[in-house]
């Protein structure tokens, strides 16, 4: 096991290497300046302010200066932002993508397991149907259109919650629903499709065969067994979530990290892009290594370590 | 084995329920009191009775590049700016610039030297006094080239400054003196019959140099090396979130100022921003903190919440004066007087713009809002067109070269440029190709001349015609057209030197019909100031740049 962990350690520093350099090169490919105005700068200040960030050196230059700062964790300043840096943009903005990702993640986890147990529970009944019909609208709707929905329901037809801001509880409870709409009807179909082939199995009659209640059958066989594909799918959930908070914030107004992540590249600011992109690729790369190895926690058919050996 | 291993996937899954709760609990703690307090204000607010409830909220979309004026360079900078920082003059009610941090303001004959007495009260928000050496070294601060300060250039009219920010020339020799703590003299290249305008933009503002030189990161957040010397103060900076600002109790004229308190809320979504006004979160939607969105202003119009005001900006059409066909001035007439502008400002932009038939806005130059063509004439623009061929050796107008319209990603100018485009085809016979690019990669496009037609608008950053007509002085800058006259830069110069102001406005008349004449650019219409505010805030002042000041504001 440790082995194996080292082991994905390792790829996981190549990969940021590769992302690291790939994002570098296609940002310096890519047209424009940050500095570049309606009217032009006087060519020294222009020639000055490249200096500074140390945009006059050859590419290749600037390229291994920024290796050695990712490793050293220091982003340096912002180019769009004077006074702040990268790192402090990173760590106002992360906690509160943060806290918003896990709301969503705990709301989209939590309604849909239910939603899609309910619905598997009671195949082909009105339950199942409803639960259905919710997922597919769920999926169907983006996120952006459901948060300017529920916007306009909540908060400004009843007036129950605030439209937008980033302030107390009752601020985060429409960006988190709108945030999690998408998942927790990928979940609830998850949860159902799979369910329904666990209740199927053999040691799911035996259970029954031998007298255990099916609320104790529900539980501890069959939800159990049918978690396995939601928990795969946590990977590539808690990416979507932060990637996909960029439209959220925006519409709600709140200062995370998803916001730099977009705003940076159209305002070619270097540092943030780089910054931003190599503290989210870590992100994801560590929430990867933590899903597969609770995968193998909860399955002991998967072995991790025997990999090594195909 | 098995059970253990169950009862550990149900931990895990525990773990990070609870993990998730925690997290939200922890915002729910930290932000339920905030907001009991705001939810209190904003329904007082709504209710509008409450006469001691002095707290104006809006939005103003973004981040600011920077709060220290010597770098400051966008709008949302300057809204805040304008609040806290105040400069030797301060436009006043009427519009016109008055004394603020001078007190006594004296001209010499030629008008190259200012004297100015700063006024003995005034005071910076620590209470240091405001001195005349803080207006030098803040002027200074900017045009030092590794301050890299990227509106420098707006100090350029002072004696040398140019050449000291280029780095050709001294610092020391920047025509900016502070004889004593309460005498600033200043002298200028050219007399600058607007200076006194000047005086009041932002890179012109004071910064308290005691505290800049022993902190050089003092504008970098909210606290006590952060001091103004304006109407109000900056009690907090939360990034990308909110400012706070409060009165100055060291202000010269505090008693002017009536709010208790400002709060501006960065929402970069201007539907959002609307929708939380409409809920009485904010005092004031739309320009020029936020933007309103272009499909809800029919309504707005409607219900006759909607304000506007003419502002000083021209959104035009370049067009490349080096490249076929446009090198030819019958051509560029033809596109020019195609273009039926009162359509455009009717069904597409709708906020009450004004159909532009000059380059200069009307809030300077009042008969502008005549212009000089026709805001649409088929005829005179088929005549053009035919002519244009001719002397460019065509035989038809198929046989022109490919036409393309270049503008930068944004719905709004992409359905101009559509309906640009329909025009050309119905009243020319012209196909033309829409080009659009985002906009740092379009505004390399135009600057190295890789474009035909290009958008682009200019907003006023002092309340002078030059403003407008030097863009199109030299070759090159922002001068994308590459167009040159002689004669219309040396009307240019020749007004720079001209003391007398009738004659000088005559002169730039006379350089914007050359203009006009020759269209370089075909102006399409002037911008305007569209937003919804509360009906009880009174005596906001909006100048005709479209800037906005609060220091008088107050809620009834």
């Amino acid at each position: 096991m440790l082995k194996y962990i080292g082991k994905r350690l390792l790829y996981m520093v190549l990969t940021l290497w590769v992302i690291v350099t790939v994002t570098f090169f296609l940002m310096r490919a890519a047209p424009g300046s940050p500095f570049s105005g309606e009217k032009e700068l006087p060519p020294a200040i222009q020639a000055n302010l490249e200096a500074y960030y140390g945009l006059d050196k050859s590419l290749f230059m600037q390229y291994v200066d920024y290796l050695i700062s990712v490793v050293k964790w220091d982003f340096g300043p912002s180019l769009k932002y004077k006074g702040q840096s990268v790192n402090d943009l990173i760590s106002e903005g992360f906690p509160v993508s943060f806290a918003l990702g896990m709301e969503a993640i705990f709301l989209a986890l939590a309604l849909g397991v239910l939603l899609g147990a309910v619905a598997a529970l009671r195949h082909n009944k009105w339950q199942d149907y409803t639960a259905m019909i919710i997922a597919v609208l769920g999926i169907s709707v983006p996120s952006f259109i459901m948060a300017s929905g529920l916007q306009y329901v909540l908060a400004i037809k009843w007036s129950v919650l605030p439209v937008a801001r980033w302030e107390s509880f009752a601020h985060t409870i429409l960006p988190a629903l709108a945030l999690a709409s998408t998942p927790m009807a990928f979940i609830a179909r998850l949860t159902r499709s799979s369910m329904l082939e666990v209740i199927g199995n053999d040691y799911i009659k035996t259970a029954k065969s031998k007298g255990l209640n099916s609320t104790e059958i529900t539980v501890r066989h069959t939800i159990r067994n049918a978690m396995m594909p939601v928990v795969s799918y946590m990977g590539p959930l808690i990416s979507a979530i932060l990637t996909g908070s960029f439209v959220i914030e925006k519409i709600f107004g709140i200062p995370g990290l998803g916001m730099h992540f977009v705003t940076s590249i159209t305002n070619r600011d270097y540092s943030v892009i780089m910054g931003v992109t190599v503290f989210f690729s870590v992100l994801l790369l560590v929430s990867i290594l933590l899903v597969d190895i609770a995968y193998s926690l909860i399955d002991p058919r998967i072995k991790l370590a025997d990999k090594k050996g195909e | 084995m098995k059970k253990k291993l169950l009862l550990f996937s149900i931990l895990l899954v525990f773990s990070v329920i609870l993990a998730a709760c925690g997290g939200d609990d922890d915002s729910g703690e930290e932000g339920t009191s905030d907001n009991s307090g705001d939810n209190g204000e904003s329904t007082s607010d709504n209710g509008g009775e409450s006469s001691a409830e002095q707290v104006f909220k809006a939005n103003i979309a973004s981040e600011p590049f920077s709060l220290n004026p010597s770098l400051a360079n966008d709008a949302t900078s300057s809204a805040v700016l304008l609040q806290t920082f105040e400069g030797l003059t301060r436009i006043g009610p009427e519009g016109e610039p008055q004394e603020a941090m001078a007190s006594e303001i004296e001209t010499s004959d030629d008008l190259k030297k200012y004297t100015f007495t700063i006024r003995e009260d005034a005071k910076w928000s620590n209470g240091d006094p405001v001195t005349a050496q803080d207006f030098e070294y803040a002027w200074k601060w900017a045009l030092d080239p590794n301050n890299n300060s990227q509106y420098a250039y707006q100090l350029y009219y002072v004696k040398n400054a140019e050449a000291a920010n280029t780095g050709e020339g001294n610092l020391e020799d920047v025509g900016v003196t502070a004889v004593d703590e309460q005498t600033l003299e200043v002298e200028l290249e050219n007399p600058t019959p607007y200076f006194l305008e000047l005086t009041a933009f932002y890179t012109y503002f004071p910064v308290n140099s005691k505290i800049a030189k022993e902190n050089e990161e003092w504008y970098a957040d909210a606290g006590e090396n952060y001091v103004s010397n304006g109407p109000f103060k900056m009690t907090e900076w939360s990034h990308n979130d909110s400012i706070t600002l409060e009165p100055n109790e060291e202000y010269w004229d505090k008693d002017a100022v009536k709010l208790d308190r400002i709060e501006f809320a960065m929402i970069n979504d201007f539907n959002t921003e609307l929708n939380s006004f409409k809920q009485g979160e904010f005092d004031w939607a739309g320009s020029p903190f936020g933007s309103l969105p272009t499909e809800a202003i029919p309504s707005l119009k409607e219900d006759g919440s909607l304000n506007v005001e003419p502002i000083a900006g021209t959104y035009w059409y370049k067009f490349h004066t080096e490249k076929e066909p446009f090198n030819n001035v019958n051509i560029r007439k033809a596109f020019a007087y195609a273009i039926d502008r009162q359509g455009i400002v009717e069904n597409i932009t709708k906020a009450g713009q004004v159909p532009a038939m000059a380059a200069v806005p009307p809030t300077m130059f009042s008969d502008n809002e005549e212009g000089y063509f026709d805001a649409v004439n088929i005829e005179k623009a088929k005549e053009h067109l035919q002519k244009g061929i001719e002397e460019l050796g065509y035989d038809s107008v198929e046989d022109m070269p490919a036409v393309t319209l270049s503008y930068n990603t944004s719905e709004s100018h992409a359905k101009i440029a559509q309906a640009i485009q329909d025009m050309w085809k119905e009243n020319l016979g012209v196909e033309v190709e829409l080009s659009n690019a985002e906009w740092a990669v379009y505004i390399d496009q135009l600057h190295q001349g890789d474009y035909q037609i290009g958008r682009m608008g200019w907003l006023g950053d002092f309340n002078d015609p030059i403003n407008f007509l030097e863009l199109y002085k030299e070759k090159g800058g922002n001068n994308d057209t590459r167009w040159h006259s002689e004669e219309f830069a040396s009307l240019l110069e020749e007004s720079q030197t001209e003391t007398d102001s009738e004659k000088r406005t005559e002169m730039l008349k006379e350089a914007e019909g050359i203009l006009m004449d020759e269209m370089p650019i075909a102006p399409i219409y002037f911008y305007t100031n569209a937003w919804v505010q509360d009906e009880n805030l009174k005596d906001v002042v909006m100048s005709g740049l479209g800037d906005v000041q609060l220091k008088w504001a107050h809620f009834e």
